[in-house]
């Protein structure tokens, strides 16, 4: 591969990135740099292209065309599981939780990546494995109890309020051991109360050393906790920068905020 | 699994007494059937001074082992397979090809004579490399379409194995396979017929007692193995491809090679059992290997409660009773029936045949009639209970959901 090394400072390296679906252009000539260690945020109005540039840089979709480097690495059309391997934890919109397993077992096979066991491990009951399993079932709970639903390990993860279950499914991306965690309207649905927390939340992520992109809605959880924005129109970069700059960007107004402004 | 280790704050060690009774029910479970599994051949041979029941039993023991394999795929992994038979007919030829005269008479004019012990790994390594070989190109499939390639599959190979007449015997079928023997320190002094005799002479040799304990003891190695599995990062894996094969990718699991190796070791399983059913039966033809043979495995994994070892192994016990026993069983005993409320021979013959014409009509009967009663199936995993609990209030709630997420 030729691409040049990264500067030690992105994370994320978007170039060029275009994703057609038939006629539709869902990601338009899109390009960005996510730095370490910041909260990066991307908006813009219902079908900007927000997820599916989600889903381009998780592996989900192939780019039409256009690069992606996480990490100085050059990741364009690799497998979900690929990516998720390299550092890269997501979550979904639509909350994807393994809903018939426990809490306990949903973060559990977030560590799957990071486990060595091997099939014959786990045939014989051998003793390397049975320790793994319990040293991951001991990481496992550290994560539940760093998003606050220790107590809800046990229950199958349906079970759990809307609210948990949004709590649940960060602690499982976090058990990848991701570098960058990609949040997909996290605040979807929150109480006022429960954005404050999530915000809270995604401070002590970033104390981990976790870079976060997020897709959000709320202006208020944009505002308050991201460096910088990216906003999106029709899947057109339509402006980047800090909070206040795109807050007064004309295009950005007429785009999106401009509806309740 | 979990709680061993899990049992550190007050509120979880609360959850741990309940999974502890979730254990306890398959532990139960288990001790009943290792006590039934002791005394069946004891009090059978002593009531009908025969083996006849035991040999059947072994017969039912064959489908326990192939439900346990099916289960790994339909159950664990939610992968639907139709053709599981096909496996049970790779795993049978491995062994009748390569421990019996058959290929004497075939292009390569050699008999070969390989000891049962090593053609039942045999059997299984190629049962499983056959698993993965109609698994690489096909996994990709989801649901239905992995169904009827599947379904092709376990069309294929009978008609292969009836076809490939040269090697296989085709039509003919290939017999006189080798028995089992024991290797020598098992045989020794303190057996058989000898003045210090402790154990009785254990000869495969046309004792089904021999058998009956080989294959209880086979199906005791799996249901350790697989419940190993099922507790182990594959396991949970496997699960989470079931529940959600996006997210499931999303977590870094490798959603083909994990689809493959429950192929596989379904398989494996399978190939097993066939070149035990080998042994046991010294004959395979490619009759045995029809689609009524998948179809009522995958039944019985569905009866007994998918995901669920114990309950797969009691439902194949049951099935096993109604397919093989009840409904041959029926005309017989609606003549003595008959004929002891005494009606005319007359009318008791026609009933004799009513019966016989709708076997297969009174035995859909009772699948619909036990699907309808437990749906979860007899003993079903938690799991399987939770999702039809709560598949009523599913849609409304994803509607809820749904709003939430916009």
């Amino acid at each position: 591969m030729s691409q040049q090394p990264a500067p030690a400072d992105n994370i994320l390296e978007l170039t060029d990135l275009t994703k057609r679906f038939g006629g539709l252009v869902a990601v338009d000539n899109v390009s960005l740099n996510i730095k370490r260690g910041e909260v990066f945020a991307l908006i813009g109005p219902n079908g900007a292209g927000k997820t599916t540039l989600f889903n381009n840089v998780t592996g989900l979709f192939q780019p039409t065309s256009g690069r992606v480097v996480f990490d100085g690495r050059d990741i364009t059309g690799f497998k979900p599981h690929q990516v998720a391997r390299w550092g890269i934890a997501r979550t979904f919109q639509n909350i994807r939780l393994f809903d018939y397993m426990t809490c306990l077992d949903n973060v559990r096979v977030g560590r799957h990546v990071r486990m060595k066991a091997k099939v014959w491990d786990s045939l014989l009951k051998l003793p390397r494995e049975r320790r793994e399993e319990e040293r991951v079932t001991e990481e496992a709970m550290e994560f539940l109890r760093f998003v606050g639903i220790a107590k809800h390990a046990n229950q199958y993860a349906r079970n759990l309020a809307y609210g948990q279950q949004r709590r649940l499914e960060i602690a499982r991306a976090l058990a990848t051991e991701p570098k960058l965690l990609l949040l997909d309207e996290p605040a979807a649905g929150f109480t006022p109360q429960e954005k404050v927390e999530l915000m809270q939340l995604v401070k002590k992520i970033l104390t981990r050393g976790i870079t976060v992109f997020l897709i959000e809605h709320d202006m208020k959880v944009v505002m308050g906790i991201s460096e910088r924005i990216v906003v999106l129109d029709h899947g057109e970069k339509i402006a980047e920068g800090p909070p206040d700059e795109v807050r007064k960007d004309v295009r950005v107004i007429e785009a999106y905020l401009g509806k309740s402004a | 699994m979990s709680q061993r280790a899990a049992g550190g704050s007050g509120s979880i060690l609360a959850r741990f007494r309940l999974r502890e009774r979730i254990r306890d029910r398959d532990q139960a479970v288990y001790g009943i059937l290792i006590i039934a599994a002791v005394l069946f051949p004891l009090v059978t041979i002593y009531a009908t001074d025969g083996t006849a029941l035991v040999s059947q039993a072994t017969r039912a023991g064959y489908f326990v082992l192939l439900a346990i394999g099916l289960n790994v795929v339909v159950g664990f992994a939610g992968l639907l397979d139709l053709g599981y038979a096909a496996f049970f007919a790779i795993g049978a030829y491995t062994y009748a090809l390569l421990a019996s005269p058959q290929l004497a008479s075939s292009p390569a004019h050699h008999a070969v004579h390989l000891p049962f012990w090593l053609m039942l790994f045999v059997a299984m390594f190629v049962a499983a490399a056959a698993g993965a070989i109609l698994g690489f190109p096909t996994l990709r499939l989801r649901g239905d379409y992995l169904a009827i390639v599947t379904l092709g599959f376990g069309e294929i190979v009978p008609q292969l194995f009836y076809n490939f007449d040269q090697w296989t015997g085709g039509i003919n079928a290939v017999g006189i396979i080798d028995q089992p023997v024991l290797p020598a320190w098992i045989q020794g002094p303190w057996s058989g017929d000898g003045p210090v005799q402790i154990v009785r002479s254990f000869n495969f040799g046309g004792d089904p007692v021999a058998f009956y304990v080989l294959i209880c003891i086979l199906i005791a190695a799996a249901v350790i193995l697989v419940s190993n599995l099922y507790r182990s990062r594959l396991g949970r894996a496997w699960m989470a491809i079931r529940e959600d094969e996006v997210a499931a990718a999303a977590m870094g699991i490798n959603t083909v090679t994990t689809k493959l190796l429950a192929f596989g070791i379904g398989a494996s399983f399978s190939g097993f059992a066939g070149a035990y059913y080998a042994a046991d039966v010294s004959l395979v033809s490619p009759d045995s290997f029809l689609f009524i043979v998948s179809i009522t495995v995958l039944v019985m994994v569905v009866l007994g409660g998918m995901g669920n070892i114990s309950g797969v192994i009691v439902g194949a016990l049951v099935l096993y009773y109604v397919v093989f026993y009840l409904i041959p069983g029926l005309p017989e005993n609606v003549t003595n029936l008959a004929n002891s409320i005494g009606l005319s021979s007359e009318t008791t013959h026609s009933l004799a045949d009513a019966t016989q014409h709708l076997n297969y009509i009174i035995y859909g009967a009772i699948l619909v009639a036990m699907m309808l009663l437990r749906p979860q199936g007899l003993l079903p995993s938690r799991i399987r209970e939770q999702e039809l609990k709560h598949a009523a209030v599913q849609e409304e709630e994803a509607a809820v959901e749904m709003e939430h997420a916009t």
